[in-house]
């Protein structure tokens, strides 16, 4: 008999698991983002030929170095975390998750092991256009890293491109194209990479801010600020773009996390996006009477989230009551199924499973000793002749055991039929099997809600500070904006908080499920003992913590002693 | 005579770490914090759970088990 999973061993180990994606998420922005400016910059000096631009270059590329240095492998610890925390889930859906984790690390090995090199030991050894080559493919290599490791994620929360084979329990890859181009794995990509320019952006422009405030380094502070909040600039445009690409795909693909988003518990036609609120503490239920906000102001564009989310003004949002009681029409024409009907398809599908695999067990046993069976069988219809009066009439022993063994393994083979047949019509359900109760679908609503005002409301602020600063820098008026200087500087923490923000919604926003519909965390972990989980928490923790102050001690040391650019 | 292109990446990489600053405080942190991954962490607290079993038919009897048996 198998123990109740420990909640705590759940909570640990999704802790465990946000712990270190979360200081893996302090280094890979600050590469992707970082990586692209110095990248501009050498760019610059090899169109101009100017040295103070190569020099402004190696400068950027020295912080890069120490933050890649610092940041590399501390994301092999997810997957540690996989094969130990998680294995039922690694088995579960490891052939597709393994693919573009595969390729992540072998286009990291070659491309950014090949070029950061180059990069680094290659000034004045290489000609000037193979080294700025070899800049934008080492941050090309990172980016493309970048992307296998989302479209793993974007799989998670969007599960296509796959069959489920009872067989070897397993989800098998049927389409890579549709694992590697699904709509949710291009737009997080996009949307990711993006918020890793604005941090990288705002890196530059916050540490020359610094140089202007202690008034030195001028002409290189001043001129790394062009070039950081322009592309800054771009990064956020583009990123409102790919996060209205986003609100669209959760729109569709999970409207639990975009009711949690929105702290919608009434869905209806028509509706307003939530600009601030607090919620209601007091509603301890999706279904009682309880105000869902203490206060809230709405963002005045009216029915701005139906557009948001659809396209057009009055169309329908879901709330989490209506996604849970179902019955309403979903964008593909359907009528959603209530939370209770998925979880009675899920047990369906689960159940099929197991009468799947008993089937095959018979079905294996008969193939295996069908001559001890036949004879089994032979001797029960004698002991049964020998029962029945003298008048019965039992003719060909011999002939009525292979019939009855023949009809048995007919029977063995429609079972295993139609439990293939059961598990296949309910299998977009499997994960509902693993649910108790209707309300255990909805994911912690305050730090979904909250998160997301976080991320778009720091979003919206950089923005704003990327054009002011973008308009002073080129009215060579930023140099006399101490207020801005300063700004810019604090807004480096800011940035970084969007982005880790921004993955709160991504990540908490989808529980229960490990896999969107098909496995949730419950039944997706290992069984392990949670203090083992706290222990490695606490590891991970120390460790990490360690890093991070080597990286800050570094890098503090580096900026203090600056570029070095005789500015004369 | 030219050297061999081997010699001349050898030479690249070789002048490359030589040349280093900060890059060998780097390198020292990378090889530190790569060993307690790998050799400390790794082994001692991150062993693979299904590593237990012996094949993949195991592996995938102990995995559909506990799919079917949580459900309960």
């Amino acid at each position: 008999m198998i123990a109740e999973i420990d909640i705590s061993l759940i909570d640990w180990s999704r802790a465990q698991f946000a712990l270190t994606a979360f200081y893996h998420w302090l280094f890979v922005p600050l590469t992707l983002g970082l990586g692209i400016v110095q990248a501009v910059m050498e760019t610059i000096y090899y169109k101009t030929g100017d040295e103070f631009w190569k020099k402004t270059a190696k400068f950027w590329m020295k912080l890069f170095g120490i933050n890649f240095a610092i940041g590399v492998a501390t994301g092999l610890i997810l997957e540690f975390e996989f094969g130990t925390n998680w294995s039922n889930y690694s088995w579960f859906v490891g052939d597709i998750f393994g693919a573009p984790l595969a390729i992540e690390g072998v286009v990291a090995f070659f491309m950014e092991a090949t070029f950061i090199a180059v990069m680094f030991f290659g000034w004045n050894k290489v000609g000037k256009g193979f080294h700025l080559a070899s800049t934008w493919l080492t941050i090309l290599g990172a980016t493309i890293s970048a992307f296998w490791i989302l479209v793993a994620n974007g799989w998670m929360q969007y599960p296509a491109g796959m069959g489920f084979n009872p067989d070897t329990v397993r989800n098998e890859m049927e389409s890579f194209w549709a694992v590697a181009f699904s709509p949710v794995a291009i737009n997080k990509f996009f949307h990711t990479v993006l918020s890793g320019w604005i941090i990288g952006a705002m890196f530059v422009a916050g540490i020359s801010s610094w140089y202007l405030l202690r008034k030195r380094e001028m002409k290189f502070a001043l001129a790394s600020i062009k070039v950081a909040v322009v592309f800054g600039l771009i990064a956020c445009l583009l990123s409102i773009w790919t996060g209205d690409g986003s609100a669209s795909q959760v729109a569709e693909k999970q409207p639990m996390k975009l009711a949690a988003m929105e702290g919608l518990y009434e869905g209806d036609n028509g509706v307003n996006l939530v600009g601030i609120g607090i919620l209601n503490p007091g509603k301890k239920e999706y279904n009682d009477n309880e105000k869902a906000f203490l206060f809230k102001i709405d963002v005045p564009i009216p029915k701005f989230l139906s557009y948001l989310a659809f396209g057009k003004f009055n169309a329908y949002v879901p709330g989490i009551k209506n996604i849970l009681d179902g019955g309403y029409k979903q964008p593909d024409g359907t009528v959603a199924l209530s939370a209770n009907e998925k979880i009675a398809r899920g047990k369906l599908a689960i159940d099929a499973l197991s009468g799947y695999k008993k089937a095959k067990a018979d079905s294996a046993l008969y193939a295996n000793k069908a001559d001890s069976i036949k004879l089994a069988l032979a001797a029960e219809i004698e002991n049964y002749a020998e029962t029945v009066s003298d008048d019965t009439e039992v003719t060909s022993e011999v002939l009525t055991a292979d019939e009855l063994f023949s009809g048995k393994a007919a029977e063995i083979q429609t079972r295993i039929a139609d439990s293939r047949k059961q598990l296949d019509d309910n299998f977009d359900y499997f994960g509902y099997g693993y649910i108790k109760e209707p309300k255990d679908l909805i994911p912690p609503l305050s730090l979904t809600f909250y998160a997301f005002r976080v991320m778009v409301i720091l979003g919206g602020f950089l923005l704003l500070l990327f054009a002011l600063a973008t308009y002073f820098s080129y009215k060579n008026k930023f140099e006399a904006k101490r207020w801005l200087q300063w700004t810019c500087l604090i807004s480096i923490f800011l940035a970084i908080f969007a982005g880790q923000a921004g993955w709160v919604v991504a990540e908490v926003g989808r529980q229960p499920w490990a896999i969107q519909d098909i496995l949730p965390t419950s039944a997706a972990i290992s069984q392990l003992s949670a203090s083992s989980v706290q222990l490695t928490f606490f590891i991970f923790l120390a460790l990490f913590t360690v890093l991070l102050i080597a990286e800050l001690k570094i890098l503090t040391s580096a900026i203090k002693k600056g570029p070095q650019i005789n500015e004369q | 005579m030219e050297k061999s292109v081997l010699k001349r990446v050898l030479s690249f990489y070789v002048e490359g770490f030589r040349s280093m600053t900060i890059g060998k405080t780097l390198w020292l942190i990378i090889l530190v914090k790569l060993f307690v991954m790998f050799v400390f962490l790794k082994i001692f607290f991150f062993p693979s759970y299904l590593g237990k079993f012996d094949n993949a038919a195991e592996k995938q009897e102990y995995v559909s088990n506990e799919l079917i048996q949580r459900a309960k």
